[in-house]
């Protein structure tokens, strides 16, 4: 009797999965961020349209993904929005998570539940992944839609899975995001500067990491006369530095995925470049090649979630 | 009183060097209404975190139905109702619907958690602002939404940090004499913490006093008096017409008598025990006309004054 009971509830974790959906989906913020987003990328998309005789006349493979990765020289294309906008999109939806219950002291209330308490981090987590998951999959299937009505001409398969894993590709980086804002949501008790620290991760990691790499590369730089194998050793290093940046590993990703005629993302030797043959890699191969930066991201994201969880457990549930 | 209910033993909490609780051992036993009573930062409600499983505690233990707190907090939540102070709801949900939701994380199956949040919103007498936000609830009705958000999962003990605080003198009687109700017709053990002493005092069968993280007393407000008071002189006032030092002095022979007072008009006479018989036998006596006479008693005021006010304790 009691088993049958059981059976027909929802399990608490899902109960809460669908009270912050429809929390996030309510909201104001989304609404905001949703209307920036997707007006950006409507306003990408037209510029890739308008841009994409030109371009297809350069390279007549893969026309569809060109709708992503074209631009017209007035705005940005659309990969490039997503790499900017996408962690805005997750410190939006993630940096209150903790706090404003806290503040509202309804944490204390919901923690008193029989609940385990690593369920309400994971069910914000699930909730707002679930809502960035649905956004982008509908946006990049709005943009083949709209280059199926414009274009006159069917995607091939290939292209297909390819747009479909940068689509997964985006929801992990925006999911790295969401959880460095979860972090700061439980670390701080003020929502406005959980945010604020959120915002300046990022603008460092969007501006200034690259400068503050300049400044490196021309301090550590060989000069005078250097072999190729010192050459390649600073590049390489450089290299890694740049990777340490999450966008600069969902830029990889995103160019390997959406242009196939990317052949490697390290570093080519001129020997190397002269041999080779320039042609499309199959996704097989792009999906191997961007598996280090998959795989970075999603280990980031980990980190984050795993420090916002000892946070979470040590502290202390008072109300208010 | 029948079995125990919350046995908390050895509990200590430190934070730091601060010790917020220190060393305490209670029992508190099924069907009774008991009131933790003390200052602002005795340590009350974190008292009541470590029996929700919700903080650790340093060192002891607590058992609540007889479930470990810290081992099982999930056990003890399913059992245990709690109402924090200042308890926070989703303002731009309804009643209602932050009710419902409580309902529904405690695997309460949609039909029954419907009819439990009618009958309960009734009760706390809600019905009318059930689909109204909670965001333009009063601070009163935040109270009542709370039990009855509390009262959803059919606790077997509920717990009330401050549950009168900040609400009007009509509200904290109407509160109190639900949670008396609920005591007394349904069995429920109630654990309720306040620095109200009146409240505390109508409707608790046992208090216990907690200052700077320790237990000083235990015990219905009438023992504790005793209790505290030991060795006190009984205080009796009384008021005659006239006033006379004949009085005074006839009086102050009496046995047992330590000093007498003058004080508005009355007197104020301190003896080891009670003889209020023997001096109205000796006013009589004079033929004097007695207008006043009362024998002081020590209620949770005076006890209260004694230790959070008087500096040490006694």
């Amino acid at each position: 009797m009691t088993e049958q009971k059981q059976e027909k509830t929802t399990h608490p974790f899902w109960v809460m999965v669908q009270k912050e959906m429809s929390d996030q989906i309510r909201s104001w913020r989304f609404l905001i961020l949703l209307a920036i987003i997707v007006l950006t990328c409507i306003g990408s998309i037209y510029g890739a349209l308008n841009n994409i005789r030109q371009a297809v006349s350069d390279d007549s493979d893969f026309i569809f993904l060109k709708l992503f990765t074209t631009s017209d020289g007035t705005l940005p294309s659309f990969f490039t929005f997503v790499n900017f906008l996408g962690p805005l999109l997750g410190i939006g939806l993630g940096f209150d998570a903790i706090n404003s219950e806290r503040n509202k002291g309804t944490l204390s209330r919901i923690m008193s539940q029989p609940i385990h308490r690593d369920s309400v981090l994971n069910a914000k987590f699930t909730a707002s992944i679930i809502v960035i998951a649905i956004l982008f999959f509908s946006l990049s299937f709005l943009v083949m839609g709209m280059g199926l009505i414009t274009l006159g001409i069917p995607p091939t398969p290939q292209e297909f899975w390819r747009v479909v894993f940068y689509t997964l590709v985006s929801i992990f980086y925006v999911a790295f995001w969401l959880n460095l804002s979860i972090l700061f949501s439980v670390r701080f008790r003020q929502p406005a500067t959980s945010a604020l620290s959120g915002i300046a991760v990022w603008l460092f990691f969007s501006v200034f990491y690259g400068m503050i790499l300049n400044l490196i590369a021309r301090a550590i730089a060989p000069s005078g006369q250097t072999t190729v194998d010192e050459y390649i050793r600073f590049q390489e290093l450089m290299l890694g530095l740049q990777r340490l940046s999450p966008s600069t590993l969902f830029g990889e990703a995103t160019t390997t995925l959406l242009m196939p005629s990317v052949p490697t993302l390290g570093f080519l030797t001129q020997e190397q470049a002269y041999r080779y043959i320039p042609s499309p890699l199959p996704i097989s191969q792009s999906l191997i090649l961007v598996w280090p930066q998959l795989t970075g991201m999603v280990a980031a994201t980990l980190i984050c979630f795993a420090v916002s969880y000892v946070l979470f457990m040590r502290q202390e549930i008072r109300s208010r | 009183m029948s079995e125990p209910i919350i046995e908390l033993a050895g509990l200590t909490k430190k934070y730091g060097d601060k010790t917020a609780v220190d060393q305490l051992t209670l029992t508190i036993y099924k069907g009774e209404v008991f009131g933790l009573l003390g200052p602002n930062g005795a340590g009350k409600s974190t008292t009541i975190l470590m029996m929700l499983g919700l903080s650790e505690p340093t060192s002891g233990s607590v058992r609540v139905c007889g479930i470990d707190s810290t081992r099982q907090p999930i056990h003890v939540k399913k059992k245990v109702g709690y109402l924090p102070d200042d308890v926070g709801f989703y303002e731009d949900r309804t009643g209602m619907e932050n009710i419902l939701y409580t309902a529904y994380l405690n695997r309460i199956p949609k039909p029954e958690a419907e009819r439990r949040a009618k009958e309960l919103l009734e009760r706390v007498g809600l019905t009318d602002a059930a689909h109204q936000k909670v965001g333009t609830y009063s601070r009163g009705m935040r109270q009542r939404l709370g039990l009855a958000d509390v009262l959803i999962k059919r606790p077997e003990v509920i717990v009330l940090d401050e549950p009168t605080l900040g609400i009007d003198p009509k509200g904290v009687k109407e509160l109190l004499e639900l949670i008396r109700t609920l005591s007394k017709v349904e069995g429920l053990t109630v654990l309720l913490s306040s620095h109200h002493l009146h409240q505390v005092q109508q409707i608790c069968d046992r208090v216990g006093l907690f200052v700077q993280g320790r237990l000083l007393a235990v015990g219905d407000v009438q023992s504790l008096s005793e209790q505290l008071f030991a060795g006190e002189p009984t205080v009796i006032e009384l008021g005659v017409d006239p006033l006379e030092d004949q009085l005074i002095s006839a009086l102050s022979k009496m046995d047992g008598v330590r000093n007498i007072e003058q004080k508005n008009g009355l007197l104020e006479i301190r003896c080891d025990t009670d003889i209020t018989t023997a001096l109205l036998d000796k006013v009589r006596d004079m033929k004097l006309s007695l207008y006043h006479l009362t024998r002081k008693q020590y209620g949770l005021d005076e006890i209260y004054h004694r230790y959070f006010e008087g500096g040490e304790p006694a």
